[in-house]
């Protein structure tokens, strides 16, 4: 930690870069994790194909605006209406039947369907790596020292728009103050009225759609192949932790953390430790705090 | 008890909840008119919030029919019975934290409203103008409970009184054609406990129907129209308050544990 500082305060223009680059994949990871957070606040479940439906979105982007030239704008809209479809289409087929399911039950689902969408995908699009053009050319330019391409604009802009379109659901529709009764509690929530299953599947469309977008976003970065779900959803999966599971905004104060500390190892130390940031980061915050940074104790029953 | 079908808004039917080998309601049978005030006492473990349970949806009788405006809601969720038009309030208060009081009393218009996922998420015209319209209701309801001056705070600041008044408050927001009130007078002092008899009455009054489960020998007696009297699960007593007062049956029942200290 001291190195880091020390670090930060001699190089002045690479700390700024490393905090800006960590935003970037930070701001995908902050989605990611709202994608968990929403699902498992409504629900009780840790959704862990929430991965794939990033892996999917990039993949039909490639799809649409690569191989069937379809403007960039359209195909994104494209392919996050279809996997959106995709999510809430499970939740009405597969999760909807169960009659009174446990949550492990749903979480074992949820894994089964992660291997399931990999396999469908490496069957679809084979074993590749796909490149996608990024939105608006790839020319980096300089902010304030630091070197960033204009997608990571793309990504800043989109999550902030999220973040603001999410905010507006949960404090100013009924339906988005039904999602949160349900959260706090579901024994009241189900006797004033707000019905578990439309919750369940509003939860389950969201955080498709957000999966999605965070792919295809990033995408144009990191490129996309039938695997990189596994690893986007362990890292959202880590950033929801770290900010407090199931309360939105410590979804996206763990997402964009996860991003610079992540960033910052990856500077310090060979960059083949950055992906181990996550994992100690989890194990450390569920031994200290696991309710994460800005999440409350949860109640026992 | 003759079959007047018009009148009847909730029947139960012999229902019996056993757990174990042991019958925590065993073959109730009564029925609630519309417009009616109807009491349910009994001791402590009588019974009485199982039976709620079993009526409201939250637990499934053992055996036994339970019909709301004729329709049978055995086996229905309680989000489905709510919307029927039945709403209950708890004997211990679950306000949503972290949601203000006027919020918490909006969830309660969650049944009442239309706008779905694709309107809300997209900020319609039309899922403004129901956030509004829920708005404005939410606040007429706080305006008749006296708490409009605390719309904006949070839910858990409110002292104990008010919160049962919250919980009221919601539940009224539901729109319900019946309230099961489980203790509303639970914790309240004498001058609060006096406010919500008035309050009840004006709810009577807007044609709401009401059953209520209460200690409060006091609220019970003053506001019921008749009152059934629950112990071991089983109805000992039914009747104008008055008489039921009388029924050394009950007296048995409350003997040492309620009717002599209850204030009257």
């Amino acid at each position: 930690m001291v190195l880091i500082i020390v670090t930060l305060a001699l190089k002045k223009s690479t700390g700024l870069q490393w905090i800006l680059s960590g935003l970037t994949v930070g701001s995908i990871y902050a989605l990611m994790a709202m994608g968990f957070s929403v699902i498992f606040s409504s629900t009780r479940v840790i959704n862990f194909a929430q991965g794939e439906f990033s892996m999917l979105g990039g993949m039909l982007m490639y799809t649409f605006s690569n191989r069937a030239g379809i403007p960039a704008l359209y195909s994104f809209i494209l392919s996050v209406l279809i996997v959106t479809l995709i999510g809430a289409g499970f939740e009405r087929l597969v999760i909807h039947p169960l009659k009174k399911p446990s949550v492990i039950t749903i979480i074992l689902i949820t894994i089964g369907l992660s291997i399931f969408f990999r396999a469908a995908a490496k069957w679809i699009w084979g074993t590749d790596t796909l490149a996608i053009a990024p939105f608006s050319g790839d020319k980096p330019f300089k902010l304030l020292g630091a070197t960033l391409v204009p997608q990571s604009l793309w990504i800043f802009g989109f999550t902030l728009l999220t973040v603001v379109l999410m905010f507006i659901f949960f404090n100013r529709t009924i339906l988005g103050k039904g999602m949160r009764a349900a959260a706090e509690n579901p024994e009241a929530a189900t006797l004033v009225g707000v019905s578990p299953p439309a919750t369940s599947l509003v939860a389950w469309t969201i955080a498709a759609a957000l999966g999605a977008s965070a792919g295809i976003i990033i995408a144009p970065i990191k490129f996309v192949s039938f695997d990189v779900g596994v690893m986007l959803g362990l890292k959202g999966f880590a950033s929801a932790i770290l900010g407090g599971l199931g309360y939105a905004p410590g979804a996206v104060v763990g997402g964009l953390s996860l991003g610079v500390l992540e960033t910052i190892v990856a500077g310090v130390f060979p960059s083949g430790y950055k992906d181990a940031v996550a994992f100690l980061v989890l194990v450390i915050v569920l031994l200290l705090r696991p309710q994460g940074i800005l999440g409350r104790q949860e109640k026992l029953e | 008890m003759s079959g007047n079908g018009n009148n009847e808004l909730l029947k139960v039917e012999h229902v019996t909840k056993l757990f174990g080998g042991l019958a925590a309601v065993n073959d109730v049978s009564f029925t609630v008119n519309s417009g009616e005030i109807k009491g349910l006492i009994g001791p402590n473990g009588a019974g009485k919030t199982t039976l709620f349970d079993l009526i409201t949806g939250i637990q499934r009788p053992t055996s036994g029919k339970v019909y709301f405006k004729g329709i049978d809601v055995v086996g229905m969720r309680p989000d489905e019975i709510t919307s029927l038009g039945m709403v209950r309030t708890f004997q211990t208060i679950k306000i949503f934290e972290g949601m203000s009081v006027i919020e918490n009393v909006m969830v309660g218009r969650h049944s009442r409203t239309r706008t779905g996922l694709f309107s809300s998420g997209f900020l319609l015209p039309r899922s403004r103008k129901e956030e509004l319209e829920t708005f404005e209701h939410s606040m007429r309801i706080l305006e008749m409970l006296g708490l409009e001056t605390r719309a904006f705070d949070a839910g858990t600041n409110l002292p104990y009184g008010q919160q049962r008044l919250l919980e009221l408050a919601r539940a009224l927001a539901c729109e319900p054609e019946m309230l099961l009130l489980d203790e509303p007078a639970a914790g309240l002092n004498p001058y609060e406990t006096q406010e919500l008899t008035q309050l009840l009455e004006r709810i009577k009054s807007d044609g709401v129907t009401l059953l209520v489960v209460e200690h409060n020998m006091g609220l019970v007696m003053n506001i019921s129209d008749e009152v059934i009297v629950l112990d071991y699960g089983e109805i000992i007593a039914r009747g104008a308050p008055e008489e039921v007062q009388n029924d050394p049956k009950v007296i048995e029942a409350y003997l040492g544990s309620g009717i002599g200290n209850a204030k009257g």
